[in-house]
């Protein structure tokens, strides 16, 4: 089974991010998955036996000391230290800011061919081929790389399940990188995440608001109906234009794209661009004053009124069950 | 200061995009094309910068079909200084790579302090190209920008993550990208329409550039489409209107679908 490459991706205080697990597992699906992670001299050894049970059969540590002040330079180093040792059949990244970025750099780098944003990935024969959800799911598309190397930037949080535990094979290199042709990293301000809400990408329900919803006191409806759903709080642009919710909850073509279990939208017209980032949700739910409003034609249930009057409604109805 | 916006023409979002079955490719003549959204809120952040700073030139650039001049007209007609348009038949169909080496080489054709770029097109673009183009030119880049601050020899910004926000900066010759944090673009007006039929308007091909696609390419991967299926569109289940009761009546659906 040929190498796959898959960058890691590590938080500011050397953390691995949550899309380790899928990204291991995409690996799996292809070949046997080798995690590239960037750290700080000393600092790897820490996070191998994590890789392992995540899948790793083996993991290559490069030590870089500017990993923390150069911007994705020595993520391509990194790859490209481990692509002329380990001769992959395939290097995955993450389809991140990052992880795109690293793809692009790379791929020129080594000349390879990039696929962007694979929901998922299988063998057939030598050949390793991608899907793809286009245009909001309109489309499926499979592809592949021809006439080089191959490298995939999977979606986060898209491929499901886990690989094999393994003990992996460590290799560990020191590499310093160009600094002349980086960009310098000032300052990193991750998100803490406050609320016990889940995350919109990957989750399995969405309560998203929109332009209907009038102002950003009374967005806290959303909230409320996504608690009591247990739901990720998604938006419209429109909702995010206005400042009634930060531009992270954007659902849509520009935005966040989710395909949950269950999708509500409230007061939101149904742009073709905010259909294109949750059409594929199993079940769609709409409230809209406007019996003519476009989401109702992808609703499986749609309600014509006043998202005041009919959410407080719901969520008393929804508490009264739970107390049953 | 020289500043070149690159931009893309793409199918209007506004409208259905289709795909070509047998190709794959974006069906161009199925829709509307216009100047991607977000490249022209990259030209709004290099043409508000050359309001407050005389003698900044901006260049537009695109690499696309004949139709992109349309587009690249508009862009002169806002406030563009002058445009390039790479015009090539081999370039039907280019990947993320084939269009970056393209750019990349009309860059260094017509010169610049500075590159900015959409962070992501809307037709199935990736938000690599500008990255690669970098790669290129051997110069950093700063992709996803939600703010910009230009200097005389260095532009900042803050780059939004996914999980936060980092503050970078890169001395100048750099390309960046800008998210649709960047303020709208503004209207062509009828002065800015009159002057741009008499701005410099450079059409240049691959062997204008130094590109021969059987050398230049040569062992690189290219990536390729297989197959393209359309899902089933979807279609509208109930739909009630609010007598009083909705609020209880979606509660009961939602039970019966498992779904609370
Ligand atoms: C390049 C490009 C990219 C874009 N990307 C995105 C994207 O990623 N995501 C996105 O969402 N949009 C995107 N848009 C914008 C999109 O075209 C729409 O403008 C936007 O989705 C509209 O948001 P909205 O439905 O909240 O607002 P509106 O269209 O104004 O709709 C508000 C709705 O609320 C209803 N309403 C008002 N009051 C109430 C009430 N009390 N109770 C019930 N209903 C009520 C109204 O009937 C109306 O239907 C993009 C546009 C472009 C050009
Ligand atoms: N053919 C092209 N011509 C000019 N600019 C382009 C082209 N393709 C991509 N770009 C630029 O790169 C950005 C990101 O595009 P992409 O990587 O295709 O998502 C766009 O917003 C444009 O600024």
């Amino acid at each position: 089974m040929s190498n796959i490459l898959a960058l890691i991706e590590v938080s500011s205080n050397g953390d691995l991010r949550d899309s380790t697990s899928s990204l291991l597992a995409a690996a799996a699906r292809i070949g046997s998955p080798v995690a590239v992670v960037v750290t700080t001299p000393g600092a790897g050894s820490a996070l191998v036996e994590r890789l392992g049970n995540l899948g790793a059969a083996q993991v290559f540590l490069a030590e870089i000391d500017q990993g923390g002040t150069l911007l994705v330079a020595p993520q391509v180093d990194a790859l490209a230290a481990a692509v002329s040792t380990l001769a992959p059949g395939a290097i995955l990244t993450v389809n991140s800011v990052e992880g795109r970025d690293v793809a692009a750099r790379l791929g020129v780098r080594i000349g390879a061919g990039l696929v962007i944003d694979a929901v998922n990935l299988r063998s057939e024969g030598l050949t390793i081929v991608a899907t793809h959800s286009v245009f909001g799911g309109a489309y499926t598309v499979e592809s592949t790389v021809q006439g080089g190397p191959m490298i995939v930037t999977v979606r986060e949080g898209v491929i499901e399940g886990a690989a094999d535990a393994a003990v992996p094979v460590v290799t560990t290199v020191s590499l310093t990188s160009d600094a002349s042709n980086s960009a310098v990293i000032d300052e990193v301000i991750d998100v803490v995440v406050a609320s016990t809400r889940p995350g919109l990408r990957g989750a399995t329900r969405v309560v998203s608001g929109g332009r209907g919803l009038g102002s950003q006191e009374k967005f806290s409806l959303v909230d409320q109906l996504a608690d009591a759903l247990g739901a990720a709080v998604g938006a419209s642009r429109a909702a995010v234009d206005a400042g009634f919710v930060a531009q992270a909850c954007q659902v849509g073509q520009t935005g966040v794209t989710v395909s949950p279990q269950l999708y509500v939208a409230l007061g939101i017209s149904g742009a073709i661009q905010h259909r294109a980032g949750m059409q594929t949700a199993k079940t769609i739910v709409a409230i809209n004053k406007d019996a003519d409003a476009p989401i109702f034609d992808i609703a499986d249930f749609g309600i014509v009124g006043d998202v005041f009057t009919v959410v407080p409604q719901l969520i008393a109805a929804i508490e009264s069950r739970g107390k049953k | 200061m020289k500043i070149i916006v690159l931009v893309k023409q793409v199918p209007d979002t506004y409208g259905e995009r289709t795909l070509d079955p047998t190709t794959g490719w974006i069906d161009r003549a199925g829709s509307d094309a216009v100047i991607d959204e977000i490249d022209e809120r990259a030209l709004e952040v290099a043409l508000s910068y050359k309001d407050a700073h005389k003698g900044t030139e901006v260049v537009v650039l695109s690499m696309g079909s004949k139709a992109v001049t349309v587009g690249l007209r508009k862009g002169l007609a806002m406030g563009a200084d002058s445009a390039v348009h790479v015009l090539d038949a081999a370039l039907e169909g280019a990947d993320a790579g084939w269009t970056a080496a393209a750019i990349a080489a009309a860059l260094t054709s017509t010169g610049f302090d500075l590159v900015i770029a959409g962070n992501e097109s809307t037709d199935g673009g990736g938000g690599v190209v500008p990255a690669m183009v970098a790669e290129h030119l051997g110069l950093a880049h700063m992709t996803f920008l939600e703010s910009v601050d230009i200097s005389a020899d260095q532009v900042a910004g803050e780059r939004a993550t996914g999980q936060g926000t980092l503050r970078v900066h890169a001395s100048l010759p750099a390309v960046i990208s800008i998210t649709e944090n960047l303020p709208e673009a503004r209207f062509p007006n009828f002065r800015g329409i009159m002057s741009a039929k008499k701005k410099p308007f450079r059409v240049a091909s691959l062997g204008d550039l130094g590109i021969d696609p059987a050398v230049t390419f040569a062992g690189v991967g290219r990536s390729v489409v297989l197959q393209a299926t359309k899902r089933p569109a979807r279609t509208a289940g109930t739909k009630i209107v609010d007598e009083g009761n909705a609020g209880v009546e979606l509660a009961d659906f939602l039970v019966a679908g498992h779904l609370i």
